[in-house]
């Protein structure tokens, strides 16, 4: 009997997957955000002496420290999973992908677990530059873990840099500087990074807002949101101009991707831009993915049924030609096995060649049928939308923010305090909105146009995936709550505590 | 650098980082005794705080371990994690409960309340290194797995790793020498616990008991750890033909790797004798505090030296028992010459990661845990 993948254990795979990074990405924009408030505090203590700075930053610390530990429990998941859920994955590009990983663990995580620990203890052990330079050295290696996990994120979109090798069935790193510099891992770091200081501005403005509300701590408040509104709006600024750039290498490197985030079915020149409903920014999409007004956007449609312009000039395929140079390719792989194991030179030389003419659309061998190739449209344009809009919020927000405080009338505007309190759960919205965009839009490839998730999988029983599915949502869930609750309680009690 | 040296310098680093991690994990042989040292509330707060300073350094190197497994033998990593699925699971949900409970047990609104934190910390304590133990051991057994590389152009089923029963890394606890091991770590976790906590703790009464429980660690270590050496160098091993790369079983495999490379045994044996050294010191000398060092140091010869032999010298580290041409070897699961070269480059960052650690340790560690220093940072488990 001919064995075959399970569907729902796919599904399940993928559920589990996206489970465990929606639970960690709760956690890690705050660590990101934060360590950089925290180090801007740290550093005006340094400079100005006050006992006050002190006492402001190791309030935020004790924040810092109760979401830090859940960060990191969460993230020792996400690198197994590799391992564990898409065994096929880790060893098809494992030799590409493992190395920004391992680079991470020794680079990063050592830095933040070494200078966490002086952070925490070191108050009373060693001197104010010292524990100076732990903080922002506790920042600076989260970052660092940021700059390689999006390395290979990003390759997994836009990978570049390797070749197919039949021989060892996998693909092979041939220039790490090409994996470890890619434009759009720049791009990726810089806007995920930025947009996780909007988060932690965010958190600080709305947490001291309510201070505020309560008529409690209002120096400690004021100040609290002078610096967190300096980084936010420099942090939603940046933010936006990375993200056109995401946008622009969207259009060229995944154009189903932006088809699918505009909703786009039939595409053309002169594209508008759909704000929501029919409200449309005219030949906007055209200029934002072509950066020509006149430049040609192709919709779904196009893309599955190709025969369209590529900007190089050649005529793009349609998805049935794809699949089929697909599976001449994995074809190409098995004779050149087989030949290999007959020892037919000639045979080798004849399936090498048709390998390495089919091998832009290996992964396509895998894919059943056309409709496989788009993702979930609805998802995507709504997630691009909340992603885009409170953006756009943001950036009016930490202004008038700024404003205000610079006007000393902070304390004046009972509104403002709560639109601060409301506006914490929109910048986790935003950023989890901003990853359904790139993780759902580059379904179903596991690696753009290279591997499948259904070729990437680890070969399990559904019960199996199905209990450790549950076991992490109860767990994280638990422990979410639990993290809430601490936290609620910390800030209850305030910076005296 | 040849291809045949990168393999054997990248499984030496990962080795290296695989006993590191085993001294380490004296965090969770702490843990796993809070109950049984701590007999009032202030004792055990110390020994969480005394062990909370440095899960991070445990958990970075279980992750680091991992993610260089990965770089460089990514067919162990794909094989043995996918394969051996619940085994990893449940080590690792174990290692999430830790991490969170050292910073949740004291706070208010923590919904689970205090015990159930210490009890994750227990459990982590046991389950940690008895099942990380066991996985290791099958590195000497062979574990249940079949690799096709032939697979992936197989439209329908392309997966290329795949275990051979429904246990899904269970079944290492049906070979009664990997559960030895396993306990063999177990109580080597804990007897390093209880030297670290002489070394880190000044309270009288405490450490005091860490000193008898030291014997009361070492003596079942020492069987459980003898019996499996014992019984590793005079099984037959998984060899591996040179010229063929075909895995044949080898009567006195390792014993005879250790014969080929007499490094390994100097290595061992300074190791088990380091382990002794700072056990039977501060059992013997009420005052000396500096034990740990030296069995950690032992631990972490002794674990290496093991490393080594399984991988080294022409051995299948990961043997398949199901189909002993599946089995795993340096050259057939590693990454491309080319990767391994450029992880090597890297690595070259180590010795500076290494002493930045030591040079923070120290500073942490310049005044020993009391009731009163826990309150004076103001950041306390």
């Amino acid at each position: 009997m001919l064995a075959t993948i399970d569907l729902s254990l796919i599904e399940w795979s993928r559920a589990q997957f996206a489970l465990t990074a929606i639970y960690h990405w709760l956690f890690v924009p705050l660590t990101l955000g934060l360590a950089v408030i925290m180090g801007i505090m740290e550093t005006l203590y340094v400079l100005t002496g006050k006992d006050f700075w002190k006492r402001t930053v190791k309030f935020w610390m004790k924040l810092f420290g109760i979401n830090f530990a859940i960060g990191v429990a969460t993230g020792l998941i996400l690198e197994f999973q590799f391992g564990t859920n898409w065994s096929n994955y880790s060893w098809f590009v494992g030799d590409i992908f493992g190395a920004p990983l391992a680079i991470e663990g020794i680079v990063a995580f050592f830095m933040e677990a070494t200078f966490i620990a002086v952070m925490f203890f070191g108050w009373e052990k060693v001197g104010k530059r010292f524990h100076l330079a732990s903080t922002w050295l506790t920042g600076i290696g989260a970052t660092f873990s940021a700059w390689w996990i999006l390395v290979a994120n990003s390759w997994m979109q836009y990978p570049v840099g390797m070749e197919f090798n039949p021989e060892t069935v996998r693909n092979e790193m041939v220039d790490f500087m090409a994996v470890a510099f890619s434009p759009v891992a720049v791009m990726k770091f810089l806007h995920t990074v930025l947009s996780s200081w909007i988060v932690g501005a965010t958190f600080v403005i709305g947490v001291s807002s309510w201070y505020l509300l309560r008529k409690r701590e209002k120096e400690f408040a004021v100040s609290s949101i002078k610096v967190a509104a300096c980084v936010g709006l420099f942090a939603t600024l940046v933010t936006m101009g990375t993200g056109d750039k995401s946008a622009y290498q969207v259009a060229q490197t995944q154009p189903m991707k932006l088809a699918a985030m505009e909703a786009l079915y039939e595409g053309g020149t002169q594209a508008p831009l759909t704000v929501v409903g029919d409200l449309a920014i005219p030949k906007m999409l055209s200029f934002l993915a072509t950066r020509d007004m006149n430049g040609f956007v192709p919709g779904i449609n196009d893309i599955l049924e190709g025969g369209y312009a590529l900007p190089d000039g050649t005529k793009a395929l349609s998805a049935e030609e794809k699949a089929e140079r697909g599976r001449l390719a994995v074809e190409a792989l098995s004779a050149f096995r087989q030949a290999k194991e007959a020892d037919d030179a000639a045979a080798m030389q004849a399936a090498r060649e048709q390998l390495d003419a089919n091998i832009a659309y290996f992964g396509y061998g895998y894919i059943g049928h056309p409709e496989m190739l788009i993702p979930n449209v609805w998802l995507l344009f709504w997630a691009f939308r909340v992603m885009v809009g409170f953006g756009v919020y943001f950036i009016a927000f930490f202004a008038l923010v700024l404003f205000l405080a610079w006007k000393k009338e902070l304390n004046r505007f009972r509104w403002l305090q709560w639109l601060a309190i409301i506006s914490i759960p929109c910048a986790y919205l935003a950023s989890h909105a901003g990853w359904i965009v790139a993780e759902v839009g580059r379904q179903p490839w596991a690696i753009q146009d290279m591997l499948p998730v259904n070729a990437a999988i680890s070969r399990l029983e559904v019960g199996t995936v199905q209990t450790t599915f549950f076991i992490f949502l109860v767990m994280f869930t638990v422990l979410l709550i639990a993290e809430i609750g601490i936290m609620l309680k910390a800030i209850r009690k305030g910076p005296e505590a | 650098m040849t291809y045949t040296f990168l393999q054997h310098y990248w499984w030496f680093v990962v080795s290296l980082l695989g006993a590191l991690l085993v001294f380490l994990l004296f965090v969770q042989g702490g843990n796993s005794l809070l109950f049984r040292l701590g007999r009032t509330e202030e004792e055990r707060v110390m020994l969480v705080n005394s062990t909370g300073r440095k899960w991070e350094f445990t958990f970075t190197t279980l992750v680091t371990f991992g993610g260089a497994f990965f770089a460089s033998f990514p067919l162990f990593y794909s094989t043995s994690f996918g394969g051996a699925y619940w085994l990893w699971m449940i080590i690792l949900f174990s290692f999430v409960l830790q991490a969170v409970s050292y910073e949740f047990q004291s706070k208010l609104g923590n919904l689970l309340g205090k015990r159930t934190y210490r009890f994750f910390l227990v459990l982590n304590g046991i389950i940690g290194p008895v099942l990380l133990g066991a996985a290791v051991a099958t590195f000497f057994n062979g574990a249940n797995f079949v690799v096709d590389k032939a697979n992936m152009a197989d439209e329908w089923m392309p997966v290329i790793s795949s275990w051979a029963n429904g246990w899904h890394g269970l079944d290492a606890f049906a070979d009664v020498w990997n559960i030895i091991l396993g306990f063999a770590v177990f109580f080597l976790a804990r007897l390093l616990g209880n030297l670290y906590f002489i070394n880190n703790i000044r309270s009288e009464e405490l450490i005091g008991r860490c000193r008898r429980q030291l014997i009361t660690d070492a003596v079942p270590f020492l069987l459980f750890f003898l019996a499996f050496v014992i019984r590793t160098l005079l099984k037959e091993g998984f060899a591996v033909i040179p010229e063929t790369q075909e895995i044949v079983m080898q009567p006195f495999k390792y014993a005879q790797n250790f014969a080929a490379m007499p490094v390994l045994i100097v290595l061992f044996l300074v190791g088990v004798a380091g382990v002794l050294y700072g056990v039977v010191k501060s059992i013997v000398n009420p005052v000396y505090t500096r034990g740990i060092w030296f069995t950690g140091t032992g631990v972490v010869l002794t674990v290496l030296a093991l490393l080594l032999c399984v991988g080294y010298n022409d051995t299948a580290y990961y043997p398949s028992a199901t189909d002993l041409q599946s089995s795993l070897t340096l050259a057939n699961s590693c990454s491309s010459q080319f990767t391994l070269k450029t992880m090597t480059y890297v690595s070259i960052l180590v010795p500076f990661v290494l002493a930045y650690i030591v040079y923070a340790w120290r500073a942490i560690d310049k005044k020993p845990i009391t009731p009163e220093e826990m309150g004076k940072d103001g950041h306390h488990y």
